[in-house]
């Protein structure tokens, strides 16, 4: 098992390397001369080519990926083209905010998804589980931007009992765990848990449902177990899977979260890629997708590690 | 004085909202306390539902059972779950077909021996972990002291099915029940579980109820023998003379379809056709379709146990009746 | 939707153990699974939605009572049944039955394609590298792992984000987003189909690699990667509106919903419940196609 800890680490480098290539080509995707991605159109031909040779954009693309790399391995993910500031300084705060909403969208989604999904899982074909189903299929069908938009029109315009907009006091900054802040944060995370929630329902009635039907089950009923001392056995064989799947789900909503950012204008990663796209400010864009996907890659390798940890099983040599 | 297991009538449906399978349909027998029956049949016979019936492990939500059943003195059909849960595991306990997926995948072999004493017993952990041990010892799993920690996919089939017996014997049943406990195992590792099994039940006293579709192993092991068709006893009897000599045709064919030491020598038959379907039950004897000496008398109702001779009895018009049949 | 598609490894297995099933195929089998879709009645009811917007959308032209791009500065966000529109007028004043009819036929259009496009790139890769095996195979799918090591949402909206706004760079993208994914079930469902015995002794009696691919694989590989693929048209229609609210898809004054959606928002004081219709048609339109997927997979299900 060692043996695979240490290959899946080491995985992990080449990922993190090829995602960032993949970050990198998006500066150069972009239409027109990459130049423009990092002066204003106006500027004058001589400035233009002064920066393109500073930038070594007059080199070849793989030695300009590798002073790229260089710079970002220093921590300097370049200057935002409409704010002029150091991006690392916009996407700190932003990232703690997305974190934020995140963390907390998945902890409502999980208690949910791990009460309805074990409730059908335990009673499949029953009007409990029809009920549990449905939660789901609607919590991952919905569009959730829209679903912002009615908890805006429920909660603030017709209840006026929580606010739509920002972040609370102090805006992107200035976060505290008291009421000021947290009423802001309750219709963003409570928006954007019901995709976790659907997901993680599904996956757990799935995997609580294959339990049921294994045979130790029986066998445990035959030694006279009782159900309390079933459902012990049932979540221990349950875990890695229902682990596994809800560390991804809290990537996926870190990188997801750009809609409901949109709608609730929460000052995270997501409002700051659309402004980064609404003025095509590439160093921006780039820096942000970069983070986030490393976040990822990063999240990805430690849910590996745990779910090997967790299940004896798993011998992967 | 009571016998260990009294069955009357036993009669189980599984019902779902498309069909009903009627996989038992009136079983009777007794088992006197350390003894081995040993239940025969092909596979969709109700060999393995009758088993289960005994603890009442058949699913509950599908499963309609109606009839007598008591072990040990208590009333299975009636008695509530809660009860039930206190005697399976004490009073009846059970070893099932594959080891591979009885046992849980992810806790240790100990563990799985600990919880069940301790669910029965007020024991301390330590005390539960001692008798775990003497349990692998009584098994004879070598090196036992290391086997407790290991978990059920570093143990061979055969060591697994050896804990499985551990944990089935480990409250010290008065009935054990064994759902075809060597099919899924190498030849010569069957051997060696049905000695254990053998050894077992005489040092323990207990009742045994087997169910195999191996006539080899019901030689082995059986004090009487019990042939399943379609749900029901077609003949019951001592093993040696129900082997030399089988009354009920299907029997007959059973014995002949099959190779072993009665009739070596003799050429193989095959009985023609296929098991009835059991969604609906044949108004006469099930087996009548496929039966060489049928006649219309047995196509009229089922036909009654008769019992040639004391301790015999079989299902068919053919065998006459000169006794009070113990299995009527 | 980020990461609707985690359910990935459960759904991979399943399609698996359907694939696995395949000899049990007989020549009835299609028929069978006409019979129990029709029996499904959860499924025959939003496959019949389905094909009711469907109908509506394509005859936009005829079913709309406007000209979807007429505005009026003086009929703006009037409630239902205003003059004679029958769900009333949006932000310009537009007839909003007549957008909503016109905006599915973009929002249909920009759901659909991108899977279409998946399954044809990603189930011919797919069947590649499970069948080739080989180096084959690590070049395909580590490749893959690299776009899976972007949340599906980040992606498509970093490579929308950088070619610029516009429905084909908004196809693109999301394409880019599924063609992994769709790889990633054809290998699993090809390798799974490889190893079985009955291919292994057609590979033994000399067979040629076509026949195998021909007889053997396609027919069982086929239906799972499929059915894989409808289950992607429910994230997809929620992704492009998703795109197109940002406005990252389609530009004013086209009609689509997620655009729609993004327009009505400054008319959830005034007008809350028109501000909602566009988000009403994308729910439902995904949550009919992922019910029937589901229904569809099982009713493919040779277990059940």
């Amino acid at each position: 098992m060692i043996f695979y800890l240490i290959r899946r680490v080491l995985y992990a480098i080449p990922i993190s390397l090829a995602v960032s290539l993949v970050c990198f080509m998006l500066v150069h995707i972009a239409p027109g001369d990459p130049i423009n991605a990092i002066v204003p159109p106006d500027a004058p031909q001589a400035v233009v080519e002064q920066i393109k040779h500073e930038y070594g954009l007059d080199k070849p693309l793989p030695v300009q990926f590798g002073l790229w790399l260089y710079q970002v391995s220093q921590g300097d993910l370049g200057r935002s083209l409409a704010t002029g500031r150091s991006v690392w300084s916009d996407l700190r705060p932003a990232t703690a905010n997305t974190l934020r909403l995140a963390v907390t969208a998945s902890l409502i989604g999980f208690v949910l998804g791990l009460i309805l999904g074990g409730l059908a899982g335990t009673f499949r074909g029953t009007w409990i589980d029809r009920i549990a189903t449905t939660f789901a299929v609607a919590g991952v069908s919905i569009p959730h931007y829209w679903l912002g938009m009615v908890m805006v029109i429920l909660f603030s315009v017709t209840l006026g009992a929580l606010p739509a907009m920002g972040a609370g006091p102090g805006g992107a900054t200035d976060w505290a765990w008291d009421w000021a802040h947290i009423q802001y944060l309750i219709l963003p995370a409570v928006t954007l848990s019901v995709i976790p929630m659907g997901i993680i329902t599904r996956t757990v009635r799935g995997v609580v449902g294959e339990i049921m039907n294994q045979d130790f089950v029986n066998t445990l009923r035959g030694k006279g177990m009782l159900p309390r001392n079933i459902f012990l056995h049932v979540v221990k064989n349950a875990a890695p899977n229902a682990l596994s799947v809800m560390g991804l789900q809290l990537g996926y909503l870190m990188g997801g979260s750009i809609l409901v950012e949109t709608v609730f204008s929460w000052p995270g990663t997501g409002f700051l890629l659309n402004s980064a796209i609404f003025q095509r400010d590439i160093p921006l864009l780039q820096g942000t997708i970069l983070v986030l996907a490393l976040f990822f890659v990063a999240l990805n390798l430690i849910v590996d590690l745990v779910q090997t940890a967790l299940d004896p099983r798993i011998k992967r040599s | 004085m009571e016998p260990l297991v009294h069955v009357r009538d036993l009669k189980v449906r599984f019902v779902s909202r498309d069909s009903t399978v009627h996989a038992v349909n009136g079983v009777d027998f007794d088992l006197a306390p350390r003894e081995t029956l040993c239940i025969l049949g092909e596979s969709g016979s109700g060999k393995s539902v009758t088993l289960r019936s005994l603890m009442r492990l058949n699913p509950p939500r599908l499963t309609k059972m109606t009839g007598t059943v008591r072990v040990g003195g208590h009333d299975l059909v009636t008695t509530s779950e809660r009860s039930l849960a206190d005697i399976r595991g004490s009073v009846v306990s059970m070893i099932f077909q594959e080891p591979m997926t009885a046992l849980d995948p992810v806790f240790t072999i100990g563990m799985q021996i600990r919880e069940t004493i301790r669910r029965h017993e007020t024991i301390s952990r330590e005390d539960a972990e001692r008798r775990a041990l003497e349990l692998l010892e009584l098994v004879q799993i070598p090196s036992a002291k290391r086997r407790l920690a290991a978990y059920p996919h570093e143990l061979s089939g055969g060591l697994r099915q050896r804990a499985m017996i551990a944990i089935a014997l480990s409250c010290r049943p008065k009935l054990l029940l064994a759902d075809e406990p060597t099919t899924a195992l190498d030849a010569t590792v069957q051997i060696q579980i049905l000695l254990l099994l053998r050894k077992l039940q005489q040092d323990m006293g207990m009742g045994v109820i087997f169910v195999t579709h191996d006539l080899g192993v019901a030689a082995e092991i059986a004090d009487r023998v019990a042939v399943m068709y379609a749900g029901r006893f077609i003949e019951e009897g001592p093993v040696s003379a129900l082997m030399r000599d089988p009354l009920h045709p299907y029997a007959q064919g059973l014995l002949g379809a099959t190779v072993h030491g009665g009739v070596r020598g003799k050429r193989l038959t095959t009985i023609p056709g296929a098991p009835p379907n059991l969604a609906q039950v044949p108004t006469g004897c099930a087996f009548a379709p496929r039966c060489a000496y049928v006649e219309p008398a047995c196509l009229a109702a089922v036909p009654a146990a008769r019992s040639p001779i004391p301790g015999r009895a079989a299902r068919c018009i053919r065998v006459p009746d000169h006794a009070v049949s113990t299995a009527a | 939707m980020s990461g609707r598609t985690e359910t990935l490894s459960a759904a991979q297995a399943e399609l698996l153990i359907q694939a696995k099933g395949a000899k049990t195929r007989h020549p009835g089998y299609w028929t069978g699974v006409l019979r129990r879709l029709s029996r499904d009645k959860m499924t025959m009811v939003c496959l019949s939605i389905l094909l009711l917007m469907l109908l509506a959308i394509v005859f936009a032209s005829v079913v709309s009572p406007f000209d979807p791009y007429q505005t009026s500065m003086i009929r703006r966000l009037k409630p239902p049944g205003f003059a004679g529109h029958p769900l009333g007028t949006d932000e310009l004043g537009r007839d909003m039955l007549s957008r909503l009819l016109y905006g599915g036929r973009l929002s249909w259009f920009l759901g659909i394609t991108p899977v279409v496009i998946s399954l044809v790139i990603g189930g011919v890769l797919g069947v590649i590298a499970g069948f080739l095996g080989g180096w084959v195979n690590m070049a395909i799918m580590r490749t893959t792992d690299v776009f899976y090591a972007f949340p599906s949402v980040l992606l498509a909206v970093a490579i929308s984000g950088a070619l610029g706004a516009g429905i084909s760079n908004a196809i693109l993208s999301m394409s880019l987003v599924f063609i992994p994914q769709i790889i990633r079930v054809a290998e699993t469902v090809t390798t799974g189909v490889r190893n079985l015995d009955y291919v292994e002794s057609a590979r033994a009696s000399g067979a040629s690699s076509m026949t195998i691919v021909r007889v053997h694989v396609l027919p069982n590989v086929l239906g799972p990667i499929f059915v894989y693929a409808t289950s992607l048209i429910s994230v997809s229609m929620i992704l492009a509106a998703g795109l197109s609210f940002l406005g990252l898809g389609t530009k004013p004054p086209q009609a689509e919903w997620g655009l729609m959606l993004n327009t009505l928002r400054t008319a959830i004081y005034s007008q809350p419940l028109l501000a909602m219709l566009p988000g009403v048609c994308i729910f439902m339109t995904s949550i009919c196609f992922n019910i029937a997927s589901d229904g569809l997979r099982s009713a493919m299900d040779v277990r059940s």
